[in-house]
């Protein structure tokens, strides 16, 4: 597809999406839009992307296996939280958030990526845990498992945000930036070395990459939009205690993305689509959900190992090809 | 002193079934390139294999203790090396890793949906006196877990180093290619390696379940310290991985008694840590060339 089409596509889902919970009779189209529910999961739904499209610059691109992207979710979810509740911008929260998962993911990455590949996934699964212990036993910063209540939603530029309506708006914004500037960082000559260092580390070490400061660059990067990520989730949810951000659901970022299809653009926002919708749909289901999903994984990396996006991909060639 | 001196024996005891866990671990990515990110259920599943047989069927205990590392053979060694592994290793090690880190939700939930969410009780085959030896006082349990495990890992190295089929193995963990060349059967020995795993692990389950109560959420932990006891004594030595969880196993010991049991599952992963960043080849460990 050229560039400009996917453009377009693009441009039309944002539309489409943006109109999801706005009543439409009244300019004469039958469609009642998303009630309260239905918009919120919608919004979960592009928060959890975020933190997925983070995962798979560091897992589709980079070549590497992250287990701490909740764990990154929440530091910047309680880091929001607890500032904002103190009184500063949330736009301050927010980038305060981005740059401590930042600094965190270069200070947890560069020993690990001098050893050799899956140590990342260690250091990671141990910070996960550590991760977890601080945000349940710190009771007086983080309030323990009571957790912290009544997160304000932000106002931007003075426009409340309180609204469900408003604050979905608000997260598709900056879903969509946060989206077109992956989109240009693996376009980008940086990102292509990426690619290059997936495909062939030794050959890219080789054409002068310094594979390691892009994998570290990847892992922080990547860890950073799980901040970001937690950043908007914190005011979403209005209310946050740890076991959103224990090892299972970094797990879970994980099995999505690849799920997803890792490495490609879509691939997180399928993935995460998933994620979210699944136990929705499978509530009468209730404790088998997580079950049935463990099974349907374990199939799909057995037949289809490119993840949905990749099988979609591979449908659509053979169509074409008469 | 005293004091001490028990920490340091429970802490050993405690040990040797983490470093039973950790040498399965650290023999499957050698011979099959496989990271286990379901090894801590491997290590929960054999003790609720054990209480099916025991309050289902009926098996007297001992036999359902024999049944449950059968059973864990089968399932864990077997069919896990040729439902999972089997068709995923070709197709490189990060479809592997979901599909365990999968196998490992399933495993959980399969648990707790069909047998029980709550912590069970789990027999032990030596009661609980305590026996006092200069003013030191340990339960004959603990003495009873030490040994068993130093046993398992006494024979377990000689079975590696004395034996040929032992030999065969390590040339297969060492160099398939070669190995393979020098007419050793190396699908045989990698399946060897999965049901000398399993076995191991359930060992583990059944020597862990009597002091920690049998749980479905007991492999989270179990798995973690396992992975940590595997890389801090040296990802590609199995006396590495002894050394490994002997050590974690004294230090968590150590650490619940002298400074937080809030912070005490951590005092391993600040461990990993520190490993990695000043010896990352594990204390053990030699360091691996790079192979083109």
């Amino acid at each position: 597809m050229s560039t400009r089409a996917s453009l377009l596509i693009g441009l039309l889902l944002l539309v489409l999406l943006a109109l999801a919970p706005v009543d439409l009779n009244e300019v004469g189209v039958p469609y009642p839009g998303l009630r309260r529910y239905g918009t919120y999961i919608l919004t979960l739904w592009l928060v959890t992307a975020i933190a997925a499209m983070g995962v798979n610059l560091i897992v589709g691109y980079a070549g590497q296996e992250t287990l701490a992207q909740a764990a990154f979710v929440g530091i910047g979810a309680y880091l929001t939280a607890i500032v904002t509740k103190a009184g500063v911008p949330f736009g301050v929260a927010f980038a305060a958030s981005g740059l401590l998962t930042f600094v965190i993911g270069i200070a947890l990455g560069f020993p690990a990526l001098r050893v050799q590949k899956h140590y990342l996934a260690f250091v990671t699964l141990a910070f996960s845990v550590l991760c977890w212990l601080v945000f349940r036993n710190e009771t007086s910063i983080t309030g323990g498992v009571m957790g912290i209540r009544d997160i304000e939603r932000p106002s931007f530029l003075g426009w409340p945000l309180r609204n469900h309506i408003r604050f979905y708006w608000f997260v598709l914004a900056i879903t969509t930036i946060m989206t077109f500037v992956l989109w240009w960082i693996v376009r980008s000559p940086w990102g292509r070395a990426f690619t290059a260092l997936r495909e062939n580390p030794l050959r890219a070490e080789s054409l002068g990459i310094d594979v390691r400061l892009y994998t570290l660059l990847a892992f922080a990067l990547g860890s950073a939009y799980g901040g970001m990520a937690g950043s908007l989730y914190a005011p979403l949810v209005e209310f946050i205690d740890p076991s959103p951000f224990a090892l299972g659901p970094s797990l879970l970022f994980m099995l999505m993305v690849v799920i997803g299809g890792s490495g490609t653009f879509l691939g997180p926002f399928v993935g995460a689509g998933i994620a979210v919708l699944l136990p929705e749909w499978l509530r009468a289901w209730e404790t088998w959900y997580l079950l049935i999903y463990a099974v349907l994984v374990m199939i799909m990396m057995a037949f289809f190992p490119s993840g949905i996006v990749g099988l979609a991909a591979r449908l659509v060639a053979r169509k074409a090809r008469p | 002193m005293t004091d001490f001196l028990q920490l340091l024996i429970s802490g050993l005891a405690t040990g040797a079934i983490y470093a039973l866990a950790a040498i399965g671990f650290t023999l499957l990515w050698q011979t099959s390139q496989t990271i286990n990110f379901a090894q801590g259920e491997f290590v929960m599943v054999p003790a609720f294999l054990a209480l099916i047989a025991m309050r289902w069927f009926g098996v007297p205990f001992v036999a359902s203790l024999v049944l449950a590392i059968l059973a864990s053979m089968l399932l864990l060694g077997v069919a896990f090396r040729y439902v999972i592994v089997g068709p995923l290793i070709r197709r490189g090690v990060l479809p592997l890793v979901i599909s365990t880190i999968a196998l490992s939700i399933l495993l959980k939930e399969s648990v707790k949906d069909f047998y029980s969410a709550e912590a069970q009780t789990f027999p032990t085959l030596l009661p609980d006196t305590l026996i006092t030896v200069a003013g030191v006082s340990v339960s004959l349990a603990q003495l009873g877990v030490l040994a068993v495990a130093l046993v398992t890992i006494v024979l377990l190295q000689w079975f590696l180093a004395g034996t040929r089929t032992g030999r065969q193995m390590q040339a297969t963990a060492q160099n398939p290619t070669v190995a393979r060349i020098l007419g050793v059967p190396v699908e045989r020995m990698i399946l060897y390696t999965f049901l000398i795993n399993a076995a191991l692990a359930a060992m583990a389950s059944l020597l862990v379940s009597p002091i920690y109560l049998a749980k479905f959420s007991n492999g989270e932990t179990l798995g973690l310290i396992a992975f940590v006891a595997a890389i801090v004594g040296g990802f590609n030595q199995v006396r590495g991985a002894i050394a490994g969880g002997l050590l974690i196993g004294v230090l968590d010991n150590l650490a619940a008694a002298y400074v937080s049991t809030a912070y005490r599952q951590a005092i391993p992963l600040i461990l990993l840590v520190l490993v990695i960043l000043f010896r990352p080849q594990g204390l053990l460990g030699r360091k691996e060339e790079r192979v083109v």
